[in-house]
C-alpha cells in the first residue's frame, strides 16, 4: 500500500468513524445504563453485606461462602430439578402440539390459536389462573379429582412439600406452552415438503419419517426452544412468588427466589443478594456454553 | 418385498384429478410399455407432473384406476408399488451422509446392515459416487446431489421410476452430460422410466416415446420421431422442435379453410414462392441462420444453412414448402387434418 493511499484511508477512516460514534450512541448509552453499569455494580455489590443502616465490605470471599452455603445449594438443586422438570416436558408437549396442528384439515387454525394462546397470557395471569385451579378449597381441579389424588385437597397441591414443585413446574410448562409451540410450527414448516413425500414412497411410515425426517431437520430450533427454556427455568421468578411464595419449606426456592430474598437469609441485604445474583449469571454462563457445545454436534443447520 | 410381475408396465384408465373444484388432469388413458422410458412432456401447469404423482401413489386420483403390471394400484400406498422417486429439488436428506441416504430406502425395508451397504455401494459405483459416500449433500455439487437421488431410486431395484423434471436445476452443460448419462443407465437397468419435463430436447433426445400435455388433457402419444413428423394439434406443433413450427393463417400460403404448419427448415426462399414474408430479424448461430419475419400479422421463422447469404432486413422474401413437408390443421378444432 503506498503512503498516500495509506493517509488518504486514515482521513477517511476517521471521517467514518465520527459517524460511527454518533450511530452507536444512543444503544450505547442504553447498553451503559442499564446493563453494564447495573452488572459492575452488582459485582462490587456483592463483596458488601447490607443492613438498613448501611453496607461494609467482606471481600471477594464472600462469593466461595455464598456459593458453598446450604440456602444457595439447596436453592441450585431446587432450580435444577424445576429445570430438568419444564424443559424436556415442555419441549415434548410443544414438539406434539406443533406436529399435531401441522397436519392441512379444517378447523385445524382454531387449534393453532388455542396452543398458541399462551404466549399472550402473562406470568401473572396464569399463576393467579393456575393458583385458583389448585386452591385445595375452591379450586375447580382440586375439587374435581380430589377424591383421586388427596394431597389436592390436604395439604393442597401447591402446600405440599412433595407437590409443590411439581405444580409450579405445571404451570411453568403450560405458560411456556406456546412460545415452544409456535417455535417448533416455524420449524416444521421450513421443512421441505418434498423429503416427506420422498420417504413416503421409499415406505417410510409415519414414525420413521418423524425421526428420520422431521426430527433432523428441526434440531436447530429444538436447541434453540431448549436454549430459552432452560434460561426461563433458571430466571423463574413471578409463578413461584405468586404460587408458593419459595415454600413450602423452601422446596420452590429456586436461586433467582434468594436472590429475592423474601423470608429468606438475603431478606434485606442488598449485599447478599447481590452475590446470590452474580453467582446466578456465572451458572447460566456455564449452562450456554455447555448447551451450544454439546448440542450444536448434533444440530444440522442445513446446507 | 413382494416384487409385481415382471412385466412392468404401467397403464392409466380414465383417471380425472380435480383440486378443490379445480381440474388438474381429465379423464387420461395412458399405456406405459415395460422397460419404455416414457416422457410427459408440457408447460407448467399442464397436468403432467400432477399425473405422475398419481402413478407413485404421492396423490389419489378422484377418478380411474392406476394399474401397474397385472396390479390395480389405485388404493395401494406408494411403499407397495414398487416405484421410486426422483424429485426436482432431489430430496435428499441433508443431516444424512450420501451413504446413508442412499441406503435409507432399504432401511426402511429392514435390508440387514451388510446387505444393504453392499447394495447402496454398488449404486453409488453405478453412478460415480464412491469417493463421497461419506459427504453431506451440502458438500456436493448440484450434479453430484442428482446422481445420489439417482443412486437412491436404484438401489430399490425398483419395476417403476419416476422423475418429475430432475434436470432441471442443472446448468445447461451437466444437463446435456446427464442426459446421456439418464440414457444409457435406462438401457442397463432396463426398467420402465416415467420422466416428466417441460424441457422439448429432453423429451426428443431421451423418450421411448412422448405424451404432450396440454391443461390436463394428453394432446399426442408417439415417438419422438413420430411427434416431430406429424404433430397432431396445433399446440403440438408449437411446443415441440426450436424454433417452433410456423403455424401460417388459412389461405396464406394455399387456398383452403386449413391452417397450415412449416418447419422452419422446410420453407425454401423462392423467387416464384407464394407467400411474401418481410425480414424483421436475421440471426446467425454459426451452424444455422435463423431469418425471423412477418406474414401478415403471424411471425414466421425460416432456417436458412449456415453458410447461405442471408437476406437483408426490411427487405421482403417469397416462400414456399414443398407438399409432403406441410402439416395441415382444422382452424377450428386445430387438430391435425391428413389429407
Amino acid at each position: 500500500m503506498t503512503g498516500r493511499r495509506s493517509a488518504a484511508l486514515r482521513r477517511r477512516t476517521w471521517r467514518d468513524s465520527g459517524l460511527a460514534l454518533v450511530m452507536l450512541g444512543p444503544s450505547a448509552v442504553i447498553l451503559v445504563a442499564f446493563v453494564f453499569y447495573p452488572l459492575i455494580k452488582a459485582v462490587i455489590l456483592g463483596r458488601q453485606r447490607c443492613n438498613v443502616r448501611g453496607c461494609r465490605t467482606t471481600g471477594w470471599d464472600q462469593y466461595i461462602d455464598a456459593f458453598r452455603s446450604n440456602e444457595f445449594q439447596d436453592a441450585l438443586i431446587v432450580t435444577l430439578k424445576f429445570a430438568l422438570i419444564t424443559v424436556p416436558i415442555g419441549l415434548v408437549l410443544g414438539v406434539a402440539l406443533a406436529v399435531l396442528a401441522d397436519k392441512y384439515l379444517r378447523g385445524m387454525a382454531v387449534f393453532r390459536t388455542i396452543f398458541s394462546s399462551t404466549v399472550a397470557t402473562s406470568v401473572a395471569v396464569a399463576s393467579v389462573m393456575w393458583f385458583f385451579l389448585l386452591d385445595p378449597n375452591v379450586g375447580f381441579v382440586s375439587d374435581l379429582l380430589g377424591g383421586v389424588f388427596p394431597v389436592l385437597k390436604t395439604p393442597g397441591l401447591l402446600q405440599d412439600e412433595n407437590t409443590a414443585l411439581w405444580a409450579v413446574s405445571m404451570s411453568s410448562i403450560w405458560a411456556n406452552l406456546g412460545f415452544t409451540f409456535i417455535v417448533v410450527t416455524a420449524g416444521l414448516q421450513s421443512v421441505p415438503k418434498d423429503l416427506y413425500e420422498s420417504a413416503y414412497v421409499d415406505g417410510a411410515g409415519g414414525f420413521m419419517r418423524f425421526t428420520n425426517v422431521t426430527l433432523p431437520m428441526i434440531s436447530p430450533t429444538l436447541l434453540f426452544a431448549s436454549v430459552v427454556l432452560v434460561s426461563r427455568a433458571f430466571q423463574s421468578f413471578g409463578d413461584i412468588e405468586l404460587l408458593t411464595g419459595g415454600g413450602p419449606k423452601n422446596n420452590t426456592t429456586t436461586v433467582t427466589y434468594l436472590a429475592f430474598g423474601k423470608g429468606l437469609p438475603t431478606a434485606g441485604d442488598d449485599g447478599l443478594r447481590s452475590t446470590v445474583s452474580i453467582l446466578l449469571f456465572f451458572v447460566l454462563l456455564i449452562l450456554a456454553l455447555v448447551q451450544f457445545r454439546g448440542l450444536e454436534k448434533r444440530v444440522h443447520y442445513g446446507n | 418385498m413382494a416384487r409385481f410381475a415382471l412385466v412392468a408396465n404401467v397403464r392409466l384408465q380414465n383417471i380425472t384429478k380435480q383440486f378443490d373444484g379445480v381440474t388438474a388432469v381429465e379423464d387420461i388413458d395412458l399405456e406405459i410399455g415395460d422397460g419404455e422410458f416414457m416422457i410427459l412432456l408440457g408447460p407448467s401447469g399442464c397436468g403432467k407432473s400432477t399425473l405422475l404423482r398419481m402413478i407413485a401413489g404421492l396423490e389419489d386420483p378422484t377418478e380411474g384406476d392406476v394399474w401397474i403390471g397385472d396390479t390395480l394400484v389405485t388404493d395401494i400406498l406408494p411403499k407397495e408399488r414398487d416405484v421410486a422417486m426422483v424429485f426436482q429439488s432431489y430430496a435428499l436428506y441433508p443431516h444424512k451422509t450420501v451413504l446413508a441416504n442412499i441406503e435409507f430406502p432399504l432401511k426402511v425395508r429392514k435390508v440387514d446392515k451388510t446387505q444393504r451397504t453392499g447394495e447402496a455401494r454398488i449404486a453409488a459405483g453405478l453412478l460415480g459416487l464412491s469417493e463421497y459416500l461419506d459427504r453431506k449433500p451440502g458438500q456436493l455439487s448440484g450434479g453430484q446431489r442428482q446422481r445420489v437421488a439417482l443412486a437412491r431410486a436404484i438401489v430399490r431395484k425398483p419395476a417403476v421410476f419416476c422423475m418429475d423434471e430432475p434436470l432441471s436445476n442443472l446448468d445447461a452443460k451437466l444437463r446435456a452430460e446427464t442426459r446421456a448419462e439418464l440414457i444409457s443407465l435406462h438401457q442397463r437397468l432396463a426398467t420402465t422410466f416415467v420422466y416428466v419435463t417441460h424441457d422439448q430436447i429432453e423429451a426428443m433426445t431421451m423418450g421411448t416415446r412422448i405424451a404432450v400435455m396440454s391443461r390436463g388433457h394428453i394432446e399426442q402419444v408417439g415417438t419422438p420421431q413420430e411427434v416431430y413428423d406429424k404433430p397432431a394439434s396445433v399446440f403440438v406443433a408449437g411446443f415441440v422442435g426450436t424454433p417452433p413450427m410456423n403455424v401460417l393463417p388459412a389461405g396464406s400460403l394455399e387456398p383452403g379453410q386449413h391452417l397450415v404448419g412449416v418447419r422452419p427448415e422446410h420453407l425454401d426462399v423462392t423467387a416464384d414462392g407464394s407467400l411474401a414474408m418481410q425480414v424483421t430479424l436475421v440471426e446467425q448461430l454459426g451452424h444455422e441462420v435463423l431469418v425471423t419475419g412477418k406474414v401478415a400479422d403471424t411471425r414466421v421463422v425460416v432456417r436458412q444453412p449456415a453458410h447461405a447469404v442471408p437476406p437483408a432486413i426490411g427487405s421482403t422474401i417469397r416462400l414456399d414448402a414443398s407438399e409432403q413437408n406441410r402439416h395441415r390443421f382444422n382452424a377450428v378444432t386445430e387438430k391435425r387434418v391428413d389429407i
